[in-house]
């Protein structure tokens, strides 16, 4: 693809910047549903559910996983503000499968004192870190 | 004069104090590094978090939102940062001051405290603590930072507290750190820095809406402050402690200096009377 297409995207955390670098085509999940981001599109912030990232430059891809926050799109630079973000390889998947096998079990029982929302709020965390890490 | 053994006794507890003290010096030297590394870390989420909440802010002036107007009620909350442990100098009265030196009435105050010495202090000077999280300050992570967050605006949207504050120790570098109150809700941005946001030209969009939008925002905004605050609290204390820790060390010094004069005049002394003594008795037996 010519370079005239790239643009710089940052994905900071507040413990990290976590990553720093150039992307022809951003894709990514918002609370309104999975976008994907060309050079200069309108400038929009907006916020972020939890999903994939997927970074593509050229013929190469990254993908991470990213829990809640918000993006600022502009023309010639996006920058995700997420408060947890991961690469594939620092997910424990087997943490996970636990962790869905738990929430799924508390929204199976629902239990008097549910917090239904936190619940799969926690399924879906666990579901996007399994869906990564096998990318 | 004092007894050579008084001397001798006082000056070697005074240099066991010391080596106490050189000991907690150095400890502090390398959390401090620690914590100083971690502060700087973070410094890039706050920053673009403020620099966004602004250029937010620019662009709805006309919004109405319960964050950005002061609630109904008179009471105000402040998080107040403090340490858990002592020995850091002013590093926690001067926190505690802030409050007590505010102007506040006693009775419009809840405090949520995280550091047991500043609850400590404050409950005794008949404060209302609130919330006391003393463990987070052992070793502060995001997810803490959240909890707070959510318990203090939920007081807010509640309409229980009109106003949040802010307490912490600000780290400005290894010598000098200083006691910050500022105010989180309703939010309050400096104006300048509003006209100055670069892209205050640019029409921005909002998903859902610019109120959506703003409500998950405007959380995440105050949850940045508080870690920022937290880290940088840790930071602060540290500093505080090294440098309590080595004037400690270095006035010990002083002390042990002056008290070998001391206990060699006293040395001295008791030689040359013995030497009188002596001479006196061989004078009346020749």
């Amino acid at each position: 693809m010519a370079e005239g297409n790239k643009f710089d995207v940052e994905i900071i955390t507040p413990d990290r910047v976590f990553y720093k670098g150039e992307t022809d085509f951003l894709e990514f999940t918002t609370s309104e549903g999975d976008i994907g981001i060309y050079k200069n599109h309108i400038p929009l912030t907006t916020v972020l559910a939890p999903g994939a990232v997927t970074i593509h430059n050229g013929e190469e891809t990254v993908v991470a996983a990213v829990h809640s926050g918000f993006a600022e799109i502009l023309g010639e630079k996006v920058t995700l503000l997420a408060e947890l973000a991961e690469w594939p390889d620092e997910i424990d998947v087997k943490r996970a499968e636990e962790a869905k096998e738990r929430a799924e079990h508390r929204i199976a029982e629902k239990a008097e004192d549910l917090d239904l929302r936190r619940a799969e709020f926690a399924l879906r965390k666990a579901l996007i870190r399994i869906d990564v890490a096998k990318k | 004069m004092a007894s050579m053994r008084d001397i001798k006794r006082r000056k070697s507890s005074i240099s066991s104090t010391q080596q106490i003290t050189n000991a907690m010096k150095l400890v502090s030297t390398v959390k401090l590094q620690k914590a100083k590394t971690r502060a700087e870390q973070t410094n890039p989420y706050f920053n673009y978090m403020y620099r966004t909440v602004c250029s937010m802010l620019a662009k709805s002036k006309n919004i109405n939102h319960p964050y950005l107007a002061a609630g109904e009620s008179d009471k105000k909350a402040v998080v107040v940062i403090t340490s858990n442990r002592g020995l850091a100098g002013g590093y926690n009265s001067n926190i505690v001051k802030l409050i007590t030196e505010s102007g506040w009435k006693k009775e419009d105050l809840d405090i949520y405290a995280v550091g047991g010495k500043g609850a400590d202090a404050l409950n005794h000077r008949g404060y209302h603590i609130a919330l006391n999280a003393s463990e987070v300050m052992e070793n502060p992570n995001y997810t803490d930072a959240m909890d707070l967050c959510d318990k203090v605006l939920k007081s807010f949207v509640d309409g229980e507290i009109g106003e949040i504050y802010l307490a912490y120790t600000h780290f400005k570098n290894t010598v000098s750190q200083e006691a910050k109150l500022i105010k989180l809700l309703p939010v309050e941005v400096d104006e300048s820095d509003i006209a100055n946001s670069e892209d205050s030209n640019i029409l921005m969009n909002f998903e859902p809406n610019e109120e959506e939008a703003l409500d998950t925002i405007i959380p995440k905004y105050v949850t940045s402050l508080f870690y920022g605050a937290l880290v940088e609290a840790v930071a602060s204390e540290n500093g505080a402690r090294m440098q309590a820790m080595d004037s400690a060390t270095s006035n010990a010094e002083e002390m042990i200096s002056d008290l070998t004069l001391k206990y060699n005049r006293a040395r001295q002394g008791s030689i040359t009377q013995e030497l009188t003594e002596i001479i006196a008795g061989a004078n009346a037996i020749g």
